[in-house]
């Protein structure tokens, strides 16, 4: 029997398995930030143990830093000194630290790919769910907890059941307009939020083959939001040439052998896997979620479900949201739009934004926040000319970091209001307490800015 | 980690399906450095009517006094959504050491047994009983026998857990002390492992006005054959 991308990742990192319980995984990467990793550094200092290697792990502070006047001390105290305690451990430890101010510095799911830190074959985690996103490289990538955190700190390894396989074969050309968070959308509307727990997926099929890698990036990222490990697609010749000359990618002779290695990662055709489910590409609309998880969403010109059984879950999730059962979304009113998060914060997506609204006006009573995933992709912007774009029509290009996604810091969206955004969670309060929101494409949010109402952004495409 | 074996207890029954965990501990709670104190905001947005907790939600479980015990019963796919383990140590901090429902979410699986928080997966059938039973009612969960019981009626389901999780979880091991005894195979591992692009793939160093000064300890060593490891 042939082996999985998965298999043939999770084998070569395999250093014991324990009778009738996980296997001890050896980590290449470890990706930490300010959030999840201080009770971790202190329950090392309680054992009295050190980084066991301390190369391999690479920090940053994103999910609780402003995104206003970075150059100005964080202003509200225990922020500051979470940020702080990253800094001081980071040193204590001997760990590379891309911090507040430093050029690298952004969104810890943007950064890894984008220097290279993030390559095929490897195993990588962050006390972070959505670590995920690194599969889009064929690597095994998913999220701990803290005491994990603290396992890899300790060992470089965590211990870990093999999941069982899924994979997703997506073929079939995409309609205008329709984007790869429109896949991931649909997929998750179709599967549910927890339809595949306990599953590594892997994506595959001719319509992943043909997206660029980071539109692959935000399919791979919301692989949690089904409830899945971890989500991966088969490295390519798209993903050499996005990996060749960054900074942390190999270089000359090493570059050939790495690419002669990674191009050995893919399932072999007999590949057995646990699940199989087909989509077909061609069917997907602009999605939305109208509820308060990932899984309920709908094409933007759909109805919300009306609900016969008087599902109380559900009852409960559309009185939140302030919407009716059984009524259209398409035309509703919108105070806020985000665009940003480790889902579609990088250089493509506000490219895409930039090219949309150019010439146009936001709506006056919206809200537009744009923030860029890393330093890198805000310098980019700017250097592009994006930046002027954005002003011209009303939009608050920020500073990088993950703001409104979660709202730890400042970037909230107030009670009440309801927000289309491009990040990954719509659960109760996630934006906010009280806040309402509303996933979506980036050109979906985009084309909400605009007109002020959920519109289906094809209507305004040239 | 404080071990489990058995515990009888009354529970706390939360019929809410797809209870992540932004609403178990919502993320402007995760700003401490430690681990304690957690659970003063447990399900805080669900517990109180205002932003300063000085109004609590009459109709909300943990407000009734009619509920208590170390026993949360909840619909189903507790746990979903972020890795926060401030989600455990929430609960575990509020006094909860037993999380029952039909389904779990992976990641808070991990987290919950690593704090000493048993989850209890039970089918469906079984958890809509738990719902319709009166508040006094009280359930025994046997980590060892592996079973969670109704203990008026003796009405029993078993669980399951993986022989090493119960192991630690009864003993009150914990990973990171296994992981410590296993450095000899994880080294031995790393040297018949060895990656030429590991090597040539380490973190760039700047020094503190953000100049390139070098790799982190980066070890010149292209001397080894490459081969592949898959
Ligand atoms: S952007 Fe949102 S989802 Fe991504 S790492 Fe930050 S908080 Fe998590």
């Amino acid at each position: 029997m042939g082996k999985s991308l998965f298999d043939k990742v999770w084998d070569a990192h395999v250093v014991k398995t324990i009778e009738d319980g996980p296997s001890v995984l050896y980590i290449d990467r470890h990706l930490i930030h300010e959030v999840t990793s201080p009770q971790a550094f202190d329950g090392l200092k309680k054992r009295g143990a050190g980084v066991f290697r301390p190369a391999q792990t690479i920090a940053t502070a994103d999910h609780n830093v402003p995104t206003m006047d970075q150059h100005l001390p964080i202003k509200e105290a225990l922020s500051r000194l979470q940020v702080e305690a990253l800094v001081n451990n980071c040193a204590a430890h001997g760990i590379t630290l891309y911090g507040l101010g430093h050029p690298y510095q952004g969104i810890v799911h943007v950064i890894g790919p984008e220097l290279g830190i993030t390559q095929p074959g490897m195993t990588i985690v962050c006390g972070d769910s959505h670590t995920s996103t690194h599969g889009a490289f064929g690597t095994i990538a998913f999220g701990i907890g803290t005491s994990e955190v603290e396992m890899v700190f300790a060992s470089q390894c965590v211990l870990q059941s093999k999941p069982r396989l899924m994979r997703i074969n997506i073929e079939g050309a995409l309609q205008p307009g329709v984007l790869s968070k429109d896949i991931i959308l649909y997929i998750i509307a179709r599967l549910s939020a927890s339809g595949a727990t306990g599953y590594f997926i892997e994506y595959a099929g001719s319509t992943i083959k043909g997206l660029s890698m980071e539109a692959r990036m935000t399919i791979c990222n919301m692989s949690i939001e089904m409830g899945a490990r971890g989500g991966m697609i088969a490295p390519d010749d798209v993903t050499f040439a996005y990996l060749k000359g960054r900074p942390c990618t190999p270089a000359g002779a090493a570059w050939d052998e790495a690419v002669e290695e990674w191009r050995q990662l893919y399932s072999d055709a007999d590949a057995v896997f646990d699940k199989e489910v087909d989509i077909d590409a061609s069917v997907i609309t602009p999605m939305i979620t109208y509820g308060t998880n990932p899984g309920m969403g709908m094409g933007i010109n759909e109805h919300i479900p009306a609900n016969g059984a008087g599902d109380a879950n559900f009852t409960k999730a559309i009185q939140y949201m302030g919407l009716t059962a059984g009524a259209a979304i398409r035309g509703h009113k919108v105070d806020y739009v985000f665009i940003g998060s480790c889902t579609n914060s990088r250089i493509e997506d506000l490219r895409l934004v930039a090219d949309f609204v150019k010439g146009r006006q936001k709506a006056a009573h919206v809200e537009v926040w744009i923030v860029p995933g890393s330093k890198q992709v805000e310098q980019q912007a700017i250097a592009e000319g994006i930046d002027k774009i954005f002003t011209a029509a009303g939009f608050h290009l920020r500073q990088p970091g993950c703001s409104a996604c979660l709202g730890m810091n400042e970037d909230k969206i107030p009670a009440g209001k309801y927000c289309v955004s491009t990040s990954n969670r719509n659960f109760e309060g996630r934006q906010g307490a009280g806040a309402r929101t509303l996933l979506a494409s980036p050109l979906t949010a985009a084309a909400a800015a605009i007109t002020g109402y959920l519109t289906d952004a094809r209507e305004l495409l040239n | 980690m404080q071990a489990f074996t058995i515990l009888q207890s009354r529970f706390v029954p939360l019929s809410i399906e797809n209870i992540d965990t932004d609403q178990i501990i919502p993320a402007r709670f995760l700003k401490a450095t430690t681990r304690e104190g957690f659970g003063e905001n447990l399900f805080r947005d669900w517990r109180y009517l205002d932003d300063d907790a000085a109004k609590p939600r009459p109709d909300f479980v943990l407000n009734q006094p009619q509920y208590s015990g170390q026993i949360l019963v909840a619909g189903k796919n507790f746990g979903c959504g972020s890795s926060r383990e401030h989600a455990a140590w929430s609960l575990a901090d509020y006094g909860f050491r037993v999380v029952v429902s039909s389904f779990f979410a992976d990641i808070f699986t991990n987290n919950a047994l690593n704090n000493g928080v048993l989850p209890v997966t039970v089918p469906d059938g079984f958890l809509q009983k738990l719902f319709s039973l009166d508040s006094e009612a009280t359930l025994t969960a046997d980590l060892n026998l592996q079973t969670i019981s109704i203990d008026a009626t003796g009405e029993a389901v078993s669980f399951e857990i993986n022989s090493y999780k119960k192991t630690c979880l009864l003993n009150g091991y914990d990973d990171i002390s296994f992981l410590l005894s296993c450095k000899d195979d994880i080294e031995a591992f790393e040297k018949k492992s060895f990656r030429v692009i590991e090597q040539n793939s380490r973190p760039l160093e700047f020094d503190s006005e953000y100049n390139l000064i070098g790799n982190h300890q980066h070890k010149k060593n292209n001397s080894k054959k490459f081969t592949s490891i898959y």
